[in-house]
């Protein structure tokens, strides 16, 4: 198999100060590498730095040709995405923005890509819809298409099943499952136990450095990864303990939306009284100046 | 009263109010969609208040040229003659855009928040604007200057041809801007990461909407003064918004709106000697209220 990236003794970190050290492991073509780690272990730091966005401190990270033109990228959802007015079929289109360059409009090419990969996601029928009434199940398939319309040969994802109810979050591994055995190369950040049972590969990383990196069967058999699964299912006042940290985010949302709306109200109620009355004191100014 | 609004548009100053005001209109909707979706809608509202507080650094420095000065020296001359020909834009233009640039920074970096940041240079522009134009008046009618300012009662039936060109050209290049840029702009409002990750330059297009939203506020205060601003931006979004389920329905809705409402606002204002901004603001109001009422009954049927 075709190594797609290679990171070889890695060092991330933000204004010189180390996050995570030593990190070596390589990811092959049709692999299914499951990156686990408790929070602020620097997931997110290794995700940016495999999308390009930061630059290693020290080490390297090889990228093949194959993937050198972008990796398809699922985020984590954010505040401003959920109220967002926009259909299915305009968000998948967006993934074609870099083989579309500086051309101000999608040619018939990338939309057939656009087609074809809602099509492969079962999202066809949707593609009028607009996004903020879908489940979330089915917003986390439309940023699916719109991370293959980016790229067919690798995908990196995010936290993907955050915030689902169980039957979603069991469709969704299912899905990224079949698209890997399609040839999709697969990265996936999680913290949740049940993310590994689908990856062909584990990277563990902890607080300053790389713990673990090998297939799956020498994870489950490792102490490490028979702790990490003990802890994690045994405890279930964790999820529930992330549950409450993610809630507040739709509230935030709301609160902004009015506090748009507040300010626009604010201003225009402004605007009839207090013009209307300065307007008529500016107006008697001018006569008596006159 | 079609006879007297024909009687009105005789007038060349009205006319120019009308295309500067439905030019205006038309940019700052096509912005507001993008500032009300990525939680900037007070944006505006801050810029506003920094052009200000520029509008009368401009106004302090015309005078104290004039006064050192005393209209002998050719230099001071020609100052006060940009100053006063370019309606004080030479000086407000780059203090708001340099106010957009660093507002858009302060986002970034958390030491001080984003609204935190905003509120601070919007409060301090404005007092510091009022403090400046007490102190150094330039006529006796204080209050008036800053009302006109503030609510642009009258400076949008005080446009000169060139002004009037100057709108129209800025007004072209941010219609440019969004045509080409439309899909970056998509891709950067719905989802920045995504879009960095795809090798979409986010920052660099933040910086152009911050730019584009400063031109805009300079142009807009013409019309309906420095405090209606952030209405004319917002409105129009947030109406299209009510009804509209994809990205380019709601531009093009809050567009048709936005102009729409500017039109009706501006005759409007010239039948019932209103003052302009305030009156298009009230439409805008109006359109928002009946948006609701319609997707509330679209809802339930």
């Amino acid at each position: 198999m075709a190594e797609q990236l290679i990171c070889r003794n890695v060092t991330l970190g933000y204004e010189g100060i180390p996050v995570t050290e030593g990190l070596d492991f390589t990811v092959s073509s049709g692999d299914y590498l499951c990156i686990l780690g408790e929070n602020g272990s620097g997931k997110s730091t290794l995700v940016k730095a495999l999308l390009g966005l930061i630059p290693a401190m020290s080490g390297e990270i090889i990228r093949s040709g194959e993937i050198a033109g972008g990796v398809g990228y699922l985020p984590q959802q954010t505040v401003v995405q959920r109220d967002f007015p926009a259909s299915v079929r305009e968000i998948v289109r967006s993934g074609c923005i870099r083989k579309a360059g500086l051309r101000p409009f999608y040619n018939r090419e990338e939309k057939a890509l656009a087609e074809e990969n809602m099509a492969r996601l079962g999202i066809s029928e949707l593609a009028g819809r607009c996004y903020r009434e879908l489940s979330g199940g089915q917003q986390q398939r439309v940023l699916l298409a719109r991370a293959l319309c980016a790229t067919g040969h690798i995908l990196l994802l995010d936290e993907p099943v955050t915030g689902l109810d169980p039957k979603a979050q069991a469709d969704l591994y299912e899905l990224i499952a079949q698209l890997n055995r399609s040839g999709v190369t697969m990265i996936m950040v999680s913290h949740d136990v049940s993310a590994v049972r689908y990856a062909s590969h584990i990277l563990h990383i902890g607080s300053r450095e790389q713990l673990f990196f090998g297939t799956r069967q020498d994870y489950l058999a490792s102490r490490l990864g028979q702790s990490f699964l003990i802890t994690e299912t045994g405890d279930a006042g964790g999820d529930e303990a992330d549950a409450e940290i993610e809630q507040p985010e739709p509230e935030c949302s709301g609160v902004s939306a009015k506090a748009a709306a507040a300010a626009a109200a604010g201003a225009g109620l402004l605007a009839v009284g207090t013009g209307a009355a300065i307007y008529k004191y500016v107006k008697r100014g001018e006569q008596s100046d006159r | 009263m079609i006879d007297k609004l024909m009687y009105y548009f005789s007038f060349p100053l009205v006319r120019y109010a009308l295309i500067v005001g439905l030019l205006i209109a038309l940019c700052s909707s096509l912005l507001g969609v993008t500032l009300v979706l990525k939680r900037f809608s007070f944006i505006g509202d801050g810029l506003s208040h920094v052009a200000f507080g520029a509008m009368s650094v401009a106004t302090v420095v015309d005078v104290t040229v004039k006064q050192v000065a005393s209209g002998d020296n050719p230099v001071a001359r020609g100052l006060t003659k940009i100053i006063e020909n370019t309606n004080s834009m030479v000086i407000v233009l780059p203090i708001t855009l340099i106010a957009a640039i660093l507002l858009l920074r302060t986002g970034q970096n958390t030491k001080i928040k984003g609204d935190a940041a905003l509120a601070m240079i919007s409060v301090g522009s404005l007092a510091v604007g009022y403090m400046l134009i007490n102190m150094f008046s330039a006529s006796a009618n204080v209050s008036g200057d800053v009302c006109s300012t503030l609510f642009g009662s009258t400076s949008i039936l005080t446009l000169t041809i060139g002004e009037v060109w100057l709108s129209v050209a800025l007004a072209a290049v941010v219609i440019a801007v969004f045509l080409i840029f439309y899909k970056q702009i998509f891709a950067v409002t719905f989802d920045e990461s995504f879009a960095q990750a795809t090798g979409v330059r986010a920052n660099g297009y933040n910086l152009l909407v911050a730019v584009i939203t400063a031109l805009i506020v300079v142009l807009a205060m013409n019309l309906v003064g420095s405090l209606l601003i952030s209405a004319l931006i917002i409105f129009p979004a947030l109406s299209a918004m009510r009804l509209f389920k994809s990205f380019r329905g709601v531009i093009i809705c809050s567009a048709v709106i936005s102009v729409i409402c500017a039109g009706t606002g501006l005759i409007a204002s010239i039948l019932f000697s209103t003052p302009v901004g305030s009156t298009i603001v009230t439409a805008d109001m109006a359109a928002f209220f009946i948006f609701t009422i319609i997707a509330k009954i679209l809802k339930r049927s």
